[in-house]
C-alpha cells in the first residue's frame, strides 16, 4: 500500500485502468467459456442477456478510459455526445408537437453545448444554476412565442425534464472528473470510478435482493421487482462498497460510506423513475422498439448515472468547501 | 470520384445519421445490389437523404434520386451536390408537349441504375399518403424486370416540419418492404392503390 502511495498520480490512475481491464478480461473469458458449453435454449437466452450486459460493461470501461486519456476537453466532448444521443432518444419517444420545434432547437444546439462548455471551463457555479434557472425560464417563453396553447404545460414539462435528466444530470459525470479538490488534484478519475462503482453495486445488489426476497412490489404497474427492502439493501451495499473504496477518495471512512449510500440510493431510484417513463412511452427498453430505430438503448444505461451524478457531485463539492 | 465529392458524401451521411439515426429496416427484402425502384411516402425534404444514408454503400452508388431541374441546377453548389454526390436524375417541372416527363427516368433505368421516387408528387403531412401519381405505373409497365420496393419513412416530419430550416435530432427509420409487381392486365388505378397500400402497410404501429 505504501508503495502504491509513493507512485505519481498518473501511474496510480494507469494502474487503476490496468486493474479494470484485467478484471473485465477475466470476466469475459469466463463468460465465453460458459457460452461454449451452454446448450439449452433457456441457458442461451440467459447468455445473450449476459453478453449484452458484458458488452455494455466493456463499452463503459473504454469510454471511462478514453475520457480520462483525452483530458478535460476530450471528456467533456465525449459526455456531450452521450448527452446528445440520450436526449435524441428521449425526445423521439416524448411525442413532441410541431410547435415545439424552436424549443427543441434551443435544447439541442444551445443548451447542451453551453452546459458542456461550462463543465469544460470548470465554471461550476454557473454550471449548477444554468439549466435549473435560466433554461427553465427560457423554454416556456419560446414555447409561448410559438403560439400553440394546446397541452402547453405538458409539452414544456417533457422538454424540461428531458434536458434535466439527459443534459444536466449526465454533465455532472465529467464535472466530477474535472473537480479540483484541495490536496487531491488530478485524481478526478478516482472519484468518477468511485461513483460508478457504488452506483453499479447498488443496482446489482438491489436486483439480486428483489429476486431473493420476493417482496410485494411497491408499484407493480411500473416495476414488478422494486421493493423498499431491496432498494435499501442496494443502498447499504453501495455504502459498504464506498467504505471499502475509501482509500482512493479524499474522504474519511464514514463519509465515504455516507456518500456511497446517497449516490447508490439515487442511482437505483433513477432507474426506477426511468422505468415509469418507459411504461408511459410504451417500450421496455429505450430504443428497442422497431418503430424507433436502432437506438442502442443508451438511456437505459445512463439513467442511474444521470440521477446519482448530481447528488454525488454536490455532496463532494459541499464537503470540499468545508475543508479548511 | 474526386476527394471533394467523397468527403461531401461522407459528411452528408454522417450528419444524417447524427440527426436521425438513419436506420434501415429491411423487413421485406435483403439490401442487395439489384436494380430496383424504391417508392416511398413523402413528408419532408430530408426523405431522400434519409433513404440514401440508410442504404449500404454498394447500393448507394447505384441508387439515384429524382430532382427538379429548375431548382437543383439553379446555383453552382446545388447543381454540383445533386449531380456529383447524389447522381440525381433531373426532370423538368414544366410540361412541354413534345417530351415525355418520364424520359430521363427511363434512360436511367436502361442504364441499369436504381431509382428512388416519391409517387405522391408532393409532400404530405396529414399522416396518410396522398393518391399516387401514375409515373410508377408506367415505369413498372416498361421495366417488368426491375423490382418495385415500397418504403415507409417514419418520423422525418418531426425532424424538419414544413417551413423550418434547422433540423431537430429525432430518430427516424426507413422500412423496406417486399418487392411487388404489376400483375398482367392490371388496371392503372388498381395498381397505384395497391402500391400505396403496400407503403402504408409498412408504417410501424404507433404505441
Amino acid at each position: 500500500m505504501d508503495r502504491l502511495r509513493a507512485l505519481g498520480v498518473e501511474q496510480q490512475v494507469a494502474l487503476l485502468f490496468l486493474a479494470l481491464f484485467g478484471l473485465l478480461m477475466l470476466v469475459s473469458i469466463a463468460v465465453l467459456v460458459r457460452t461454449l458449453r451452454a446448450q439449452h435454449s433457456e441457458q442461451s437466452e440467459q447468455h445473450t442477456r449476459m453478453l449484452r450486459d458484458l458488452r455494455a460493461l466493456w463499452v463503459g470501461t473504454v469510454v471511462f478510459w478514453l475520457s480520462w486519456l483525452s483530458g478535460p476537453l476530450g471528456s467533456t466532448l465525449l459526455f456531450g455526445v452521450f448527452s446528445f444521443l440520450a436526449l435524441r432518444e428521449f425526445i423521439t419517444l416524448a411525442h413532441t408537437r410541431r410547435s415545439d420545434h424552436r424549443s427543441l432547437i434551443l435544447a439541442f444546439f444551445v443548451v447542451l453545448p453551453l452546459q458542456y462548455a461550462l463543465v469544460g471551463s470548470r465554471s461550476f457555479d454557473l454550471f449548477t444554476v444554468f439549466i435549473p434557472v435560466y433554461v427553465f425560464l427560457a423554454i416556456p417563453v419560446l414555447s409561448a412565442l410559438a403560439g400553440d396553447p394546446e397541452r402547453f404545460l405538458e409539452r414544456n414539462a417533457k422538454i424540461q425534464w428531458g434536458i434535466t435528466v439527459c443534459v444536466f444530470g449526465l454533465s455532472h459525470a465529467p464535472a466530477t472528473l474535472l473537480l479540483d479538490f484541495p490536496g487531491y488534484a488530478g485524481r478526478g478519475a478516482f472519484l468518477l470510478f468511485f461513483l460508478v462503482m457504488v452506483a453499479a453495486s447498488a443496482q446489482i445488489v438491489q436486483e439480486l435482493m428483489s429476486r431473493w426476497l420476493r417482496r410485494r412490489p411497491v408499484a407493480r404497474h411500473i416495476d414488478r421487482s422494486f421493493s423498499y427492502r431491496a432498494w435499501m439493501a442496494g443502498a447499504l451495499a453501495a455504502a459498504l462498497v464506498g467504505a471499502l473504496l475509501v482509500w482512493i477518495t479524499p474522504f474519511r471512512i464514514w463519509q465515504a460510506a455516507l456518500i456511497g449510500l446517497g449516490a447508490g440510493a439515487c442511482g437505483t431510484l433513477g432507474e426506477f423513475v426511468m422505468k415509469a417513463l418507459k411504461k408511459d412511452a410504451g417500450v421496455r427498453h429505450w430504443g428497442n422498439h422497431a418503430s424507433v430505430t436502432g437506438a442502442v438503448g443508451l438511456l437505459d444505461r445512463v439513467a442511474p448515472l444521470c440521477f446519482a451524478a448530481p447528488v454525488f457531485f454536490h455532496s463532494v463539492r459541499w464537503y470540499a468547501s468545508l475543508q479548511p | 470520384m474526386s476527394i471533394a465529392v467523397k468527403a461531401m458524401g461522407m459528411a452528408v451521411s454522417f450528419v444524417a445519421r447524427l440527426i436521425t439515426g438513419a436506420q434501415g429496416h429491411w423487413t421485406g427484402c435483403p439490401p442487395e445490389a439489384l436494380q430496383r425502384i424504391y417508392f416511398a411516402n413523402h413528408q419532408s425534404h430530408l426523405d431522400w437523404v434519409l433513404i440514401w444514408a440508410a442504404l449500404p454503400n454498394d447500393l448507394r452508388v447505384r441508387t439515384r434520386p429524382i430532382a427538379a431541374r429548375d431548382y437543383w441546377t439553379a446555383s453552382k453548389f446545388k447543381h454540383w451536390l445533386t449531380r456529383e454526390v447524389f447522381h440525381a436524375v433531373y426532370v423538368s417541372r414544366q410540361r412541354t408537349d413534345d417530351q415525355d416527363p418520364l424520359e430521363p427516368l427511363v434512360e436511367a433505368l436502361h442504364h441499369g441504375d436504381s431509382l428512388v421516387i416519391f409517387p405522391e408528387g408532393t409532400r404530405s403531412n396529414k399522416g396518410e399518403p396522398q393518391p399516387f401519381k401514375s409515373g410508377l405505373y408506367h415505369l413498372a409497365e416498361q421495366f417488368p424486370g426491375v423490382q418495385l420496393i415500397p418504403v415507409w419513412i417514419d418520423n422525418v416530419q418531426r425532424v424538419m416540419p414544413k417551413g423550418e430550416v434547422v433540423p431537430v435530432p429525432i430518430l427516424c427509420t426507413a422500412t423496406f418492404g417486399a418487392p411487388m409487381q404489376l400483375e398482367p392486365g392490371e388496371d392503372k388505378r388498381v395498381f397505384l392503390e395497391r402500391a400505396r397500400e403496400a407503403v402504408i402497410a409498412l408504417r410501424p404501429l404507433v404505441t
